[in-house]
């Protein structure tokens, strides 16, 4: 790894400790003093902020396993149990349900973030891959977790979410039963996934590791896209950035408090305070509303392609969905990293989000017109962008100049 | 550029939401009317007179056929619910017997840590008392009903903190009953009046309209007890659905005035810090062209 400390043990021991496990001297240079671009702005503070989740989820997860219980007939009541009888236990519960949608919040702003800013090109897509690989942990973290509380809606979602293995030809319904442990969602199936739902957070917080090794290598980018050039484009992370990130944590914790205080269960659906039943379906099964865009787009096949079928096709083209942002690097070839100096892009973007933003909420709609249509068209363009516009913006489009340099592009924007 | 993506971000969001129309399920009951409870929004508590007229009619009426599994006899003399004495929760436990295998004869007069005692043995008992149809349990029934609000209003509520769809529908649903299916009453798509099936009641809020509930609650039904200064609460439908949905969301959140004490301490803390947070950083990045 790069070398940017002057780290110089300070006495006897530090210089015993240091020739034989450096980790003062790692310390230093990683969280102290790595040189980061002083230009970064506030939705650079969202990386800092989605380590704090993950910190937030794992810790009252861990006191919530201690009074749960994983049974499909005690499930419901401990959940009510720890909210009821467990001291602190409704503010422990509520701040682990809040703070999976909060964790979504932070990971959808800095994945858009990079999405934006170019943070995926060259030397930068080991760094952006790892992070697709998180979110996609993520999801599947949130997903098993909120199978947990045993709910109609945790029952039904599993149920409809499982499905989708038995798409796969020929082997489909053996993993789907691998996966749940029987033939339906039951006992079994709570148990593994709650099994599961302990182990992903570690392996998450293992690939947040290697994320923040694939980033301290080529450095942050930054709004510009600029490389850094010299010491004089950046500053020590610490105390420059710890002060910014924890500035903006501390303020991420205010909606966070708002909903876990005064309204805990408004990101949830009211159907879950029923206990699952296999023998009642509600009236509309909705997924958490984190993973409505892709069930949109899960929904939106609902017709065959050839000997494809609608139920393969829908899979397919989720799947194709996430594997889009995986090789993202690769489709926008455009030299110019940071959306500011690209003005065809800049719209196409816009137009980008406020189409994640309409699947999400056609995801909440029944299936009926409009929105069947809808969601075509949203998912429709949702892979246009990806294999169609970007790759031909690339070629096409005239960017702006750019600045030689982050310290040029800070002082002109002081001087305006 | 930070403005520019600041904007562009606040533009998707004002579309986003605007592009939402008002879905309306088309077998959903009508819409339930907001209605004023004292612990709504952010201030809100609860009304401890009131909660303990909701558990007179709980008690007189709704328990024998709905159960309360996760109401204990204790939790009726806690801060910030009905608030009886000690003394009192003791006599009424006293008064009920539950099961014991280790009593002789296998019941023993309840404790105050006992659980409410169901009226049914199990689910299938209840039911074949019902006429097929199962009582649902109130210890969380007021959370697990809702009100889908319509474009703007569902935004809203997050800025307002508004919970308590499941009350407003728990109320209409009790004063939503007609003795005979009325002209609003949705016909079939080819014209067909509506038939309600043997055994079922007629009402507004109620999803597809055919309730297995009579109509539990009437005007004068319950004797409320006089207060002391000889003020004395009306006895009618209105106020006992009333009286009884504070209770049931009580009973979903017997938690809610401490949870909202703590949150202002937290939000107040959270404000305070982060504006001394913004100081310290300004100063600090204050020598810095950035």
């Amino acid at each position: 790894m790069s070398e940017h400390s002057t780290y110089i043990p300070g006495n006897a021991v530090e210089k015993w400790l240091d020739d034989r496990l450096p980790v003062v001297r790692f310390a230093r240079e990683h969280l102290m003093d790595f040189p980061t671009p002083k230009n970064l702005n506030y939705w650079w503070t969202f990386g800092a902020i989605l380590v704090m989740c993950l910190g937030v989820q794992i810790v009252t997860g861990i006191i919530l396993a201690m009074h749960y219980t994983p049974n499909v007939a005690m499930a419901f009541d401990s959940v009510e149990h720890i909210r009821r009888d467990v001291n602190g236990g409704r503010i422990i519960q509520a701040t682990h349900a809040v703070g999976a949608s909060m964790f979504f919040v932070a990971l959808y702003i800095h994945m858009f973030r990079g999405l934006f800013y170019g943070s995926y090109k060259a030397p930068r897509e080991i760094l952006w891959i790892l992070g697709v690989l998180i979110f996609l942990l993520t999801t599947a973290t949130a997903f098993m977790g909120y199978i947990l509380p045993w709910g109609q809606m945790s029952f039904w979602g599993a149920t409809v979410i499982s499905n989708i293995f038995s798409a796969i030809p020929l082997v489909g319904e053996s993993i789907k039963q691998l996966v749940l442990g029987g033939f339906a969602v039951g006992n079994p199936t709570l148990n593994r996934f709650f099994s599961l739902h302990y182990l992903l957070p570690f392996i998450i917080a293992a690939v947040v590791a290697l994320h923040i090794w694939a980033l301290h290598v080529p450095g942050n980018n930054n709004p510009v896209g600029v490389e850094v050039k010299d010491t004089r484009d950046t500053v020590p992370f610490h105390p420059y950035y710890t002060m910014k990130d924890l500035f903006a944590m501390v303020v991420f914790m205010i909606p966070f408090a708002w909903f876990v205080f005064f309204a805990p269960d408004i990101l949830g659906h009211p159907d879950n305070y029923i206990m699952a039943n296999s023998q009642v379906t509600p009236a509309h099964i909705v997924p958490e509303w984190y993973l409505l865009p892709f069930y949109t787009i899960l929904r939106a096949i609902d017709f065959n392609v050839l000997f494809i079928d609608s139920k393969l096709g829908g899979v397919i083209a989720m799947g194709g969905a996430m594997l889009c942002l995986l090789i993202v690097p690769w489709l926008d070839t455009s030299k110019v990293r940071s959306g500011t100096f690209r003005p065809m892009f800049k719209w196409f973007y816009g137009l980008f989000v406020l189409n994640f933003l309409g699947l999400a909420y056609l995801g909440a709609q029944e299936a009926a017109e409009p929105y069947t249509t809808l969601a075509k068209v949203c998912t429709a363009y949702y892979f246009i962008y990806f294999l169609v516009i970007l790759p031909v913006l690339s070629r096409i489009e005239t960017p702006k100049p750019l600045p030689t340099s982050i310290s040029e592009s800070v002082l002109g924007k002081a001087h305006a | 550029m930070k403005k520019h993506s600041f904007i562009l971000a606040a533009a998707a969001l004002v579309a986003g939401l605007a592009m939402a129309p008002a879905a309306q399920a088309a077998e959903a009951g009508m819409q339930p009317e907001r209605q004023a409870w004292s612990f709504g929004g952010i201030f809100g508590t609860y009304d401890t007179n009131q909660l303990q007229r909701g558990f007179q009619v709980f008690r007189e009426v709704c328990a024998s056929c709905h159960g309360a599994h996760l109401i204990a006899f204790r939790n009726l003399m806690e801060p910030g619910g009905p608030e009886f004495s000690e003394a009192q929760v003791r006599a009424l436990a006293a008064e009920y017997e539950v099961a014991d295998i280790t009593a002789d004869g296998g019941v023993r007069p309840a404790v105050p840590a006992d659980r409410w005692p169901s009226p049914f043995a199990n689910d299938q008992e209840a039911r074949d008392a019902n006429g097929g149809s199962m009582p649902p349990d109130f210890s969380v029934l007021a959370k697990a009903r809702g009100v889908k609000d319509p474009f703007p209003t569902w935004v809203f509520n997050y800025f307002t903190g508004y919970q308590e769809g499941g009350p407003d529908y728990i109320h209409a649903l009790l004063t939503g009953y007609h003795a005979e299916v009325p002209e609003t009453a949705p016909h079939g798509e080819d014209g067909t009046p509506f038939q309600l099936p043997e055994g079922k009641y007629y009402n507004d809020y109620f999803p597809g309209h055919a309730i297995g509930m009579a109509p539990p609650l009437a005007d004068g039904v319950i004797d409320y007890a006089d207060g002391e200064n000889g003020v004395s609460v009306p006895e009618t439908l209105d106020q006992y659905s009333t009286d009884v949905s504070a209770f049931m969301m009580w009973m979903a959140e017997p938690h809610l005035v401490s949870r909202k004490q703590t949150g202002f301490v937290v939000l107040i803390f959270l404000v305070v810090f982060a504006g001394l947070m913004w100081g310290t950083k300004r100063k600090l990045w204050a020598g810095i062209e950035h």
